[in-house]
């Protein structure tokens, strides 16, 4: 294959790559530079050196919400992967019916962040809200407000509700694009719908659930405004997890020393997870 | 004094709250970025190899990973040992070679 050596088009990339550097690197690069260093205000800065990350690595705050983290993402993951892939799989592909379903689960996308933890907060409430009520009428004691499993089961509930969506439309589309000759020869060849779905539409389905996977990895690890409205991190820091932590740190406390070394740990782990997961998912393709 | 302690940890001036040493770093950072593009330009390609860990990776990637192994091998002396952190530059230099030779 011949190729062209004409590289005068990444002109036109300038100005993106000059907005990225401002909106992206510029602030990151910021953050670095405060991480080493301490102001009081007044844009005074002394030198600290690697104190705020010492202090953050041995912070006993930041351990535990970094675990909450790790224990809600990877159950998100677990119920919305799987559910979204279901779901999509019952929809219907051709018909009046497809862009009925399609509205339907997109509504829970177009809600904004914090009226998504609005809502839930007023629905779970124990004495006048529809699920705790229901949930305490059962004879089960749930109160989000002061029970940690409460807490977990609503801020879980609230993710699952509002992002499965995005899973299912990913997947949908990804079904939708499986050419009928697989079918066809599926069907020629007497395979079971087990088989068709083993076979045929979980591998077609790969790169689509490799996006999925890590766009709900990446928005979950850094899930805030639901949160924050729905149980400010409470009952005690039960629901507290890392961007919580942060902001408070950074915003309540105002020590953005240490929120800066926070920031960047907390950006380094999610650049090895996520390169992690998108390594092993590609590493599977290859073989 | 020039190369003092001083010297490098002085704050020079309030926007974005720069220091030789975080200058030095990114200076660093994209001199790398910036070695890769001419080597590249030299040697196409990227020399994509299967390496140890049965992953193709090229030039860039192994950058890539040689960087993001130095940040955690950095914070895990910070929190087992403190500073100095003399130690963590000597496993991140082998860190680098490792993956620059076998990865």
């Amino acid at each position: 294959m011949n190729k062209t050596f004409n590289n005068k088009a990444w002109w036109l990339v300038l100005p993106v790559f000059l907005m990225v550097a401002f909106n992206a690197l510029v602030p990151l690069m910021t953050v670095v530079n405060y991480s080493i260093q301490e102001t009081f205000g007044n844009n005074e800065f002394f030198w600290s050196g690697t104190t705020w990350f010492e202090q953050i690595l041995h912070d006993g705050e930041f351990h535990a919400s970094l675990k909450r983290q790790l224990v809600f993402t990877g159950l998100i993951l677990l119920i919305e992967v799987p559910l979204g892939l279901a779901i999509a799989l019952c929809m219907p592909r051709q018909g009046p019916w497809v862009s009925v379903c399609l509205v339907l689960v997109a509504l829970p996308l177009l809600v904004p962040w914090n009226v998504v933890g609005s809502m839930w907060n007023i629905m779970a409430l124990p004495d006048i809200g529809l699920l705790g009520k229901g949930i305490n009428a059962l004879g089960i004691p749930f109160n989000y407000t002061r029970q940690p499993i409460s807490a977990w089961f609503t801020v879980v509930l609230m993710d699952v509700w509002h992002w499965t969506s995005l899973v299912l439309l990913l997947c949908y589309a990804g079904l939708v694009a499986i050419p009928d000759a697989y079918y066809q020869a599926a069907k020629v060849d007497g395979a079971r719908p087990w088989a068709v779905f083993r076979y045929i539409q979980l591998p077609k389905l790969k790169h689509v659930l490799t996006i999925a996977i890590l766009l709900r990895f990446m928005d979950s690890f850094m899930i805030y405004t639901e949160v924050i409205v729905l149980t400010g991190g409470g009952p005690g820091s039960t629901t507290k997890f890392l961007s919580i932590d942060l902001v408070q740190k950074a915003l309540g406390g105002f020590d953005l020393g240490p929120a800066a070394a926070f920031s960047i740990v907390y950006f380094l782990i999610i650049l090895f997870l996520s390169w992690l997961f998108y390594t092993l998912m590609m590493r599977e393709e290859a073989k | 004094m020039m190369f003092s302690a001083e010297w490098w940890q002085q704050p020079l001036g309030s926007w974005m709250a720069w220091n030789r040493v975080t200058i030095a770093f990114f200076i660093y950072v994209f001199g790398s970025i910036l070695a890769m593009g001419v080597w590249e330009y030299f040697s196409p390609g990227g020399s994509p190899r299967r390496g140890i860990f049965r992953l193709e990776t090229t030039r860039g990637d192994r950058l890539f990973m040689t960087h993001l192994g130095t940040a955690f091998i950095f914070l895990a002396w910070l929190a087992l040992f403190g500073t100095p952190l003399w130690g963590a530059l000597a496993a991140a230099m082998i860190w680098a070679v490792v993956v620059f030779r076998w990865v």
